[in-house]
């Protein structure tokens, strides 16, 4: 058995202690479900099914995560895995995420040509490429209201979804110029009440 | 032909550290290096393999594995992931560890606190780039909207809606709807 990695943390909301085998299963699940990407996949799971953070704690988790380069929910992986069982829980986290989309990923491409040609299979694919686009949307509502009533943060949620989503412009001079936007006025009003 | 191992692992190396925004806001370059680049493949062959991995459960990134599987074979797609996932995660790892230590400090406060809503926008961009690619008429338009409603007011297991709407759009091609 690795010997346990687990430090003394300094206290992090409602982090409790969780195996390396619940990070394991979590994950797992979060891979395997995701048809048509894990984007929707991963607050139900981790805030709604496993209660291991609360919706605030998501949105600042998702944040560092997703201004990282990387693959967004792979990062979310690693940083949570390392949060519960340090290294090795990362490592679990990322193997566990990843092991069943490629087993599926290596059986689909080996019998593709048969499989992408059949409309029922494209049929089913686009109602759920669809279904998971409502998916995302229905999630992000949630964390939209979970600020709710915090001007700032809604501002900034608002400018970031208008420059990305509407107006197209590319993610790196999104955040050059959400960051220090957000950064200024979260830092000029103090930190905010939990 | 098979092009050597590290030459490919390099390739994804260098992705993995430019790809902020996820895998797909990588394809772009993701499509100079593989087909303009190094000729690992053509245009057809890019665009099949992007369909064929998003059709696959999973995080995007698994894209970056199918390419390395076309190329080289079980070695490529080993060499493939490794390269595009472990240099993003060892920084992403990196910065948890940091965030933790200086957890007390008010600057970190704040920079969290700041980043949080910029996931927030970036999700409900990324909700309305999927559903205009995935929207194409008046089926999988209510399809989305009925999953919004379904997991933006209730808990239910998205596993469910994810299904149905599977089933609704096969079942709307059987009866020759507009999906």
């Amino acid at each position: 058995m690795p010997k346990r990695l687990r430090r003394a943390n300094p206290p992090l909301g409602v982090m409790r202690c969780v195996s390396h085998y619940a990070l394991f299963c979590a994950f797992f699940k979060i891979g395997i479900c995701g048809f048509g990407g894990v984007a929707g996949w991963v607050r139900p799971i981790l805030v709604e099914e496993r209660r291991w953070l609360d919706d605030r704690e998501f949105a600042e988790l998702h944040g560092a995560a997703s201004v990282l380069p990387g693959a967004n929910t792979v990062n979310l992986a690693v940083m949570l895995g390392d949060r519960f069982q340090g290294a090795s829980g990362a490592l679990t986290a990322v193997c566990a995420l990843l092991l069943a989309p490629l087993a599926i990923l290596i059986a689909i491409a080996s019998f593709y040509d048969q499989f992408a040609a059949h409309p029922a299979v494209r049929q089913a694919l686009g109602g759920a490429a669809a279904t998971t686009a409502g998916l995302v949307i229905g999630n992000a509502y949630k964390l939209v209201k979970a600020y709710r009533g915090q001007a700032r943060a809604i501002l900034v949620a608002a400018l970031t979804f208008a420059l990305t989503g509407i107006f197209h412009v590319s993610l790196v001079a999104t955040l050059a110029l959400t960051i220090p936007c957000s950064l200024a006025l979260f830092a000029r009003a103090g930190r905010t009440p939990p | 032909m098979s092009p050597p191992l590290t030459q490919l692992a390099l390739a994804f190396a260098t992705l993995s550290l430019g790809a902020v925004g996820g895998a797909n806001a990588t394809l772009p370059e993701l499509h100079r290096q593989m087909v303009d680049v190094s000729h690992y493949m053509d245009d057809a062959t890019f665009a099949n393999l992007v369909a064929l991995a998003q059709a696959a459960p999973g995080p995007n990134v698994i894209v970056m594995s199918l390419m390395g599987w076309h190329i080289a074979g079980a070695a490529g797609l080993a060499v493939a992931t490794a390269g595009m996932i472990a240099p993003s995660s060892a920084l992403a790892f990196a910065a948890e560890r940091m965030f933790r230590r200086l957890s007390a400090s008010r600057a970190i406060a704040v920079l969290k606190t700041a980043l949080a809503p910029i996931a927030i926008g970036l999700m409900c961009a990324s909700g309305l780039v999927l559903a205009h690619a995935a929207d194409s008429g008046g089926l999988t338009i209510a399809l989305t909207l009925g999953m919004t409603l379904l997991s933006g007011l209730t808990r239910i297991n998205p596993l469910y809606g994810i299904a149905a709407g599977a089933l609704l759009a096969l079942a709307g091609g059987a009866f020759g709807a507009s999906s």
